[in-house]
Parts: C-alpha cells; structure tokens; sequence
C-alpha cells in the first residue's frame, strides 16, 4: 500500500499562490459566502410578506452598522462572484485560455467586481 | 492523435446519457442568473431604504414577483449543485458527507419555497 503521507497534488504549502489560483478559490469561497447571503435575501421577503413591525425589525439589522458592512461584503462577493463566473462560462466555451489571457482577465474581474460594488453602493445611497 | 477505438476511450466513464447532468445544470442556471442579478441589483439599488409599502408594491408588481421567483429558484438551484462539489470535495467520512448534502440540498429546498411563497404573498396582497 501507498503511504498515506506521500505528497499530494496540489501541495499548497509549496506552491506560490498566483492570480489564476487564488481566483479559483475565490470563486469557491465567495459561492459559500453567497448562499450564506440567499437565507438573508429569503429572510427580507418573508419580514415583506409578513407585517410592517416584521419588515421595520429586519430593516433595522439591515441598516445597522454591521448590517451594512455585511451587505457591503456580500455586494462584493456576488459582482466578483458574477464576473468570474462569466470568465468560467467564457473558459467552459473554450476561449481566454492562454496563460497570459487566463491571468489578465482574473485581474480585470478583481477590477470590475471593485468598481461594480462601489458603484452600486454609491448609486444606492444617492438614490435613498 | 490516440490509436485508441472509440470504444475503448469512452469505456468506464460511466453513462453519457446522464452523467454530465450537474455540470450541464450548473452552466445553465449561471446563466439564467446573470440578466436576473443584473435586475435585483438595479432593482434593489432604486429602492434602497424604502418604506414597506412601496417595497412590497415593487415586489409584488407581475413582472417583478415572476423574476423574483426566477431568481430564487435560479438561485438555490445553483447554490445547492456548488455547496454539492464543495462539500465531496473536502468531507471524505461517508456518514458525514451524506448528511451534509442532506442537509444542504433540504435547506436549498426548504428557502426556495418559502422564498416563493413569501413572494406570492406579496402579490397576492396577503
């Protein structure tokens, strides 16, 4: 029998972490986080469907400080979220495969998720 | 370019009837979630801070409420085929695995309903 301490593929301690990796696994936390997030976006229609006093209870969690900061984080999660999704979706239709494309379009989804959730977060408060 | 028959590659990957199914879904869902958080996050965004009854009112107006039910089930469909690979990825103790997907895919299913039905509620003017 094999040893079960033999190196397995990849061996994250040796590996430096590079664009291409550490979006990978980005995706996969942010998804996570993500359907952490959907209970909160089930939780605002039920508080709607419910009652005035329910609705102004969770509109007030929402609106707390930590509220915010966590609809800010899952603002982030769901633009980056989306973008690199769309780069899988481009990858799963066999194009952006090249080393250089790969890495360059991981920088430019980092990029669009940023602008994207700043955007979106001024224009909200603008609009309020 | 292999010498290998047709045969020979395709033996014991399993069925191609069906065994490419939760890749396939995954794809599609993603897609049909892209125009649908384009429009939660424009929509969320013009009713940012709104009272309840004009938040209902957006909610419940027929083209909304059939999105919003677009999404959830567009959402927790997704959500539960991504936290499905994630946890066989990482869970390796069998008992532990199942219960964990049991556990995920009942909640996915448990949200979305009652996600749907909030949001016919709305609608409805319940």
């Amino acid at each position: 029998m094999a040893s079960a301490e033999r190196p397995l593929s990849p061996h994250l301690q040796v590996y430096r972490p590079q664009w291409t990796s550490v979006l990978s696994i980005s995706h996969r936390a942010t998804g996570i986080v993500l359907s952490i997030g959907s209970v909160v976006l089930v939780w605002w229609l039920v508080a709607a469907a419910a009652s005035p006093e329910y609705y102004a209870s969770f509109a007030g969690v929402v609106g707390s400080v930590i509220g915010q900061l966590c609809l800010f984080g899952w603002t982030f999660c769901l633009m980056y979220h989306l973008m690199n999704g769309i780069r899988h979706l481009v990858w799963d239709a066999g194009g952006w495969l090249e080393l250089e494309q790969a890495r360059k379009s991981g920088v430019h989804c980092v990029g669009a998720a940023v602008v994207l959730t700043v955007v979106s977060w001024v224009a909200a408060y603008a609009a309020m | 370019m292999s010498l290998r028959s047709a045969l020979g590659t395709a033996r014991g990957l399993g069925s191609a009837k069906s065994g490419t199914h939760h890749w396939i879904a995954q794809r599609i869902t993603a897609i049909a979630l892209i125009p649908l958080t384009v429009w939660f996050t424009i929509g969320l965004i013009a009713h940012a801070g709104a009272p309840y009854e004009e938040m209902r009112a957006w909610i419940g107006s027929p083209v909304s409420a059939t999105l919003m039910i677009c999404l959830i089930i567009g959402m927790f469909h997704h959500a539960q085929l991504g936290l499905q690979v994630v946890i066989e990825d990482y869970i390796h103790a069998e008992r532990c695995k199942i219960a964990a997907l049991l556990l995920i895919k009942g909640a996915a299913f448990f949200l979305g309903v009652l996600g749907v039905l909030s949001v016919v509620r709305i609608a409805f003017g319940g």
